[in-house]
C-alpha cells in the first residue's frame, strides 16, 4: 500500500471526526469528553478538559453562552446538553486547576491593543505560545464591566487576570487608542493584535481586515471589524483567538490561511445512529446551578457521539478492537515490515469479505477491499502463511480433480443450452439435493442441461493468489466452452458472484429465479414452524436473486420472517472471505452471532450458511429441503457433514450420477480406500477441530504398512506412526482390533518438518 | 545450535521402537520450518532414530512457532 492510498483510505473513517459539539464551538471544547468525566463524577479531570483550550477558564466556563447546545445531537432525541450550567457547575466545584505554563520564550514581542474579551484572550493565547505580550489598555477591570455577571464575580476576574500576569503578560494601563499607538507598536513590536471593541478599523485607518486570518494592509497588524453589540462572549474570545494564531503564523513566516478551514465552527462529519436512542429530556437546571449529582444525570445524557457503526454491526471488526481507520494503518505497517513480525496477518485473513461494512458505512468504507488487497501483496510478497488458506485451496483442488468433476451434456443430447452448475459445498453439503435439482431441471428446460461439477475457484479468488484464480478461470471457461457455451445455473449465489468474475461473458442464472419461474411445477412440503429467512452474504447485491426467493417462498405458501439484518445488510455465516480456515475460533464466533438473530429455525438458499449455522446447534433448512424433500422427516436437524464426509458425498455424487444418469462406469477408487478404520468419539472431534481426512490417515496407514515405522505402547498397546504426504506432518495413534480394523484413538498435525529423525 | 529442552520431565518410557524393541531415549532432532531451523530433544530410538513429537508439543508450543514464522 502506497502511503497516499493509506491517507485515501484514513479519510473515508469517520469515526475519529469531532463530535459535534466540538465542531459547533467556536474554541472547539471537547464536550463529549467533558461530560464524559463529569458523569464519571471527575469534576477535577471535566475541568482540566475545558482549561485545556478555554483562555482564563474561570471567566470564560462562567460566560459561555454554549452555542454548541443547537448542534448537539441530543436535541433530536429530548433537548440539547445543558454545555453552559455543566461549565459553570464545573467551575464551582473544582478542587483543582491544572497549572498553564507557558512554552519557553521566542524572542518575539506582541503588542496587544485593548484588553476585552478578545484582547485578553490573545494575550494569554500568545503568551501561551512563549511569546512576549505587553497588553494596552485603558483600565484592567474595563473588560468586567461588559460581561454577563449572574454567575461572575470581580474576585474571579482579578484572580485570572493575575494568571495572565503570572504567565509573563505586562499591563500597560491608561492608554490612549489614537491612531499614532498602533504605528508606534509596529516600530517597537514584531507584531501588533488590535482588541475591536477598543480600536475599530476606522481607528487604525485600515480598510476592513481578512476575515479568516485578520490580516490587515499593515504588515505585522492584525485586527478585526468591529463585533456586534450583544455578540456572544465565546465568539469574542473566537477573535482573540484567530488573531493570536495568525500572529503566531506570521512570525513563523507559515501561510496564514492554508489549512485553517476547521478554524470556525463547521460542520463534522462523523455519523452517529440515534435510531434506537430513547429520548430522554435535559434535567432542569436548579436555581443555585447544578448539584453534583443533577451535574451527573445531565451529563449522562450525553450521546458520546462516535459512529462505529461498522464494527457494532460486524463480529470480525469488534473482535480485533478498533475501527478501520485503525485497521488500515495496521495493514500498511504490516505491509511495510522488512524485519520483524507482521502483527496484521489475522487480521487480514479474517475478514469475511462479505461487505456488510460498506452498505452501513456513510462513506462506503469497505474492508473487503482493503483486505483483498492487503492478501494479494501478501501473496505476491511470498509471505502470506501457509497455514491461513491451505485446506480449503486442496479442498478447491479436490472438488476439481478427476474423483469428483464432471463436465458433460444432459444424456441422450449433443449440445446444451443450459449448464447446472451446483458448486462444490452443494454436493459435498447435500448430494441428493443436486441430483434432485438436476432432474428436475432436466425435466422441466429443453435444449439440453449439462452438468459442470466442480469449485467455482472462489477460494482461489478469496485467498488472493491472482494465477491461480486466473487459471481456475482459464479452466472454468474452458469446460465452459467444451459444453458449447451454455446459460450457467449456479445453486451458490458466491458460485455465481466468482463465476461473473470468471468467465464474465457467460450468462449466468440462479438456481432459484428458475425455481422461482417454474414454482407452479413444485410440490413443497411445508414446515411445520416458521423459519427466518437467511440471505447469503454473496446475495446482498443481486436484487433478483433476493427478490425471487422471496417470491418463491410465498407463492410456495411458507411464512418466513426475517432478521433485523437482512437483504442488502445480511450478515455473513461466517464462511465467506474463508475466515473458518484463517480463523476458526471466530468462524464458530460469527456463526453463533448470526444464528441468534434468526428467530426459531434458519432457512436459507446457500449451502455453507446452512451447515455453518448447523454447526453452531441451530436448527437450519435448505429451501431445497422442502422442494425436494427426502425421506428425512426433520431435515431441520440435519446435522453439518466433517470435512471427510464432505469429500466422500462429493465422490459418492460423481459416481451415482455417472452410474445412473450417463450409465458410466467411475475412476476406480484408490488403494488406501480399503483400509479398514474406525474411531473413536474423541478422534472424530479432533479429526473435525484440526481438519484432519479420513484420508489423510488411510495414507499414512498406507506409507507406514510399506516402512514398517511404527512406535508401540508397552502400557496401553496402541501404536503410533506418523507421515508427510504434502506440507503436513499427521500422527496417528490406533490399536488393531477385529484383526484387520484400525481402530483410531487420537490423531495430530504439525507443519514443522522432523529433519533429522528417522535414519 | 544449541539444543532445546521442550518436554521437561515427561515420561515416554512406554513408548518403544515396534522394530528394533528398543526404548525411547531423549536425543538432539533437527525440525525446520520456512527458512528455520532448530535442535530439539525428542525420544528417539537410539538405534534406527524413530522419533515421537507428542501431540501436547505438536499443538502447542510446536504450533506457536510455527505461526511466528509464518509472520516473519
Amino acid at each position: 500500500m502506497e502511503q497516499n492510498s493509506l491517507r485515501e483510505w484514513e479519510a473515508k473513517c469517520i469515526q475519529e471526526e469531532p463530535p459535534r459539539c466540538k465542531a459547533a464551538c467556536p474554541l472547539h471544547v471537547d464536550g463529549r469528553e467533558f461530560c464524559k468525566q463529569i458523569a464519571a463524577g471527575q469534576v477535577d479531570k471535566a475541568w482540566a478538559v475545558l482549561c485545556r483550550t478555554l483562555p482564563f477558564p474561570a471567566v470564560t466556563a462562567r460566560i459561555c453562552d454554549a452555542p454548541c447546545k443547537n448542534s448537539c445531537l441530543r436535541e433530536k432525541v429530548g433537548g440539547g446538553i445543558e454545555m453552559a450550567d455543566l461549565e459553570r457547575f464545573c467551575a464551582e466545584n473544582t478542587k483543582r486547576t491544572p497549572p498553564f505554563r507557558p512554552l519557553p520564550p521566542r524572542g518575539k514581542t506582541v503588542a496587544v491593543l485593548g484588553g476585552f474579551l478578545p484582547g485578553l484572550t490573545a494575550a494569554w493565547d500568545l503568551a501561551k505560545k512563549g511569546f512576549t505580550v505587553t497588553l494596552f489598555l485603558k483600565n484592567t477591570y474595563e473588560a468586567f464591566e461588559t460581561l454577563p455577571q449572574e454567575w461572575l464575580t470581580v474576585d474571579i476576574f482579578k484572580h485570572e487576570i493575575e494568571v495572565i500576569k503570572k504567565m509573563g503578560v505586562t499591563f500597560v494601563e491608561n492608554s490612549t487608542f489614537d491612531d499614532t499607538l498602533d504605528e508606534e507598536s509596529l516600530k517597537n513590536f514584531d507584531a501588533v493584535f488590535a482588541d475591536p471593541i477598543a480600536c475599530s478599523p476606522e481607528n487604525l485607518k485600515i480598510s476592513t481586515p481578512s476575515l479568516t486570518t485578520l490580516e490587515t494592509e499593515k504588515k505585522g497588524l492584525f485586527a478585526a471589524s468591529q463585533p456586534e453589540k450583544n455578540a456572544s462572549p465565546i465568539t469574542l474570545i473566537a477573535i482573540g483567538r484567530k488573531g493570536a494564531l495568525s500572529i503566531e503564523r506570521f512570525m513563523q513566516n507559515a501561510s496564514l490561511s492554508a489549512g485553517r478551514e476547521r478554524d470556525e465552527p463547521f460542520e463534522t462529519k462523523l455519523f452517529t445512529n440515534i435510531s434506537k436512542v430513547e429520548p430522554l429530556a435535559p434535567i432542569a437546571v436548579p436555581k443555585n446551578g447544578y448539584t453534583a449529582d443533577s451535574a451527573k444525570e445531565e451529563a449522562a445524557r450525553c450521546l458520546l457521539c462516535e459512529c462505529m457503526e461498522c464494527v457494532k454491526n460486524c463480529v470480525y471488526l469488534e473482535n480485533f478492537k478498533e475501527y478501520p481507520k485503525i485497521f488500515a494503518r495496521q495493514i500498511y505497517n504490516n505491509a511495510s515490515i522488512v524485519m520483524g513480525t507482521r502483527r496484521a496477518n489475522k487480521l487480514i485473513n479474517s475478514c469475511m469479505l462479505c461487505d456488510l461494512c460498506t452498505e452501513i458505512c456513510p462513506e462506503s468504507f469497505s474492508m473487503k477491499n482493503l483486505c483483498i488487497e492487503a492478501r494479494k501483496d501478501l501473496v505476491e510478497q511470498g509471505v502470506m502463511p501457509q497455514s491461513a488458506h491451505e485446506f480449503a485451496l486442496r479442498d478447491m483442488e479436490f472438488a476439481d480433480s478427476e474423483a469428483c468433476a464432471i463436465n458433460r451434456h444432459q444424456n441422450g443430447f449433443e449440445q446444451s443450452e443450459w449448464a447446472f452448475f451446483p458448486g462444490c459445498q452443494l454436493p459435498a453439503s447435500d448430494p441428493d439435493a443436486v441430483k434432485n435439482s438436476y432432474s428436475f431441471l432436466c425435466d422441466t428446460l429443453t435444449g439440453g442441461t449439462g452438468l459442470m461439477l466442480r469449485c467455482c475457484s472462489a477460494p482461489a479468488d478469496w485467498s488472493g493468489i491472482v494465477d491461480l484464480f486466473d487459471k481456475k478461470s482459464t479452466e472454468l471457461r474452458s469446460d465452459w466452452e467444451s459444453l458449447g457455451k451454455p446459460k450457467i445455473i449456479a445453486a451458490c449465489p458466491s458460485c455465481m458472484e466468482t463465476l461473473h468474475k470468471a468467465i464474465p461473458e457467460a450468462e449466468i442464472t440462479s438456481l432459484w429465479s428458475l425455481l422461482c419461474l417454474y414454482r407452479k411445477n413444485l410440490n413443497p412440503v411445508l414446515p411445520k414452524s416458521i423459519p427466518a429467512l437467511q440471505d447469503p452474504c454473496s446475495a446482498r447485491h443481486n436484487e433478483k436473486l433476493l427478490a425471487d426467493v422471496r417470491i418463491l417462498l410465498t407463492d410456495l405458501g411458507l411464512e418466513f420472517t426475517e432478521p433485523e439484518l437482512s437483504g442488502l445488510h445480511t450478515e455473513c455465516c461466517g464462511f465467506g472471505g474463508l475466515l473458518s480456515d484463517a480463523n476458526e475460533p471466530l468462524s464458530q464466533k460469527v456463526a453463533e452471532h448470526r444464528a441468534s438473530k434468526l428467530d426459531g429455525d434458519g432457512i436459507t438458499y446457500c449451502a455453507m450458511c446452512r451447515d455453518l449455522l448447523a454447526k453452531t446447534g441451530k436448527r437450519c433448512l435448505n429451501i431445497l429441503d422442502i422442494i425436494f424433500p427426502s425421506e428425512n422427516t426433520d431435515p431441520a436437524a440435519r446435522t453439518a457433514p466433517r470435512y471427510s464426509t464432505r469429500r466422500e458425498n462429493r465422490v459418492r455424487l460423481k459416481e451415482q450420477m455417472l452410474e445412473n444418469v450417463w450409465k458410466t462406469p467411475s475412476t476406480p477408487r484408490p488403494a488406501y480406500e480399503a483400509i479398514k478404520v474406525s474411531y473413536t468419539e474423541e478422534a472424530q472431534k479432533h479429526m473435525e477441530e484440526r481438519r484432519i481426512l479420513v484420508s489423510d490417515i488411510k495414507k499414512t496407514i498406507e506409507a507406514v504398512q510399506k516402512t514398517g515405522k511404527v512406535l508401540e505402547n508397552t502400557d496401553t498397546g496402541h501404536k503410533l506412526i506418523y507421515h508427510r504426504p504434502v506440507t503436513v506432518t499427521y500422527w496417528v495413534e490406533y490399536e488393531m482390533v477385529d484383526g484387520d480394523t484400525y481402530l483410531i484413538h487420537r490423531v495430530w498435525s504439525h507443519r514443522m518438518k522432523i529433519l533429522g529423525g528417522s535414519k | 545450535m544449541s539444543t532445546l529442552k521442550v518436554l521437561d520431565g515427561e515420561d515416554f518410557s512406554s513408548w518403544k521402537c515396534a522394530a528394533c524393541g528398543e526404548k525411547l531415549v531423549p536425543k538432539p532432532i533437527e525440525l525446520g520450518y520456512l527458512e528455520s531451523r532448530f535442535k530439539v530433544e525428542l525420544p528417539s530410538c537410539p538405534v534406527c532414530g524413530l522419533v515421537l513429537i507428542p501431540e501436547d508439543l505438536a499443538l502447542g508450543k510446536m504450533a506457536e512457532v510455527e505461526s511466528l514464522l509464518e509472520d516473519k
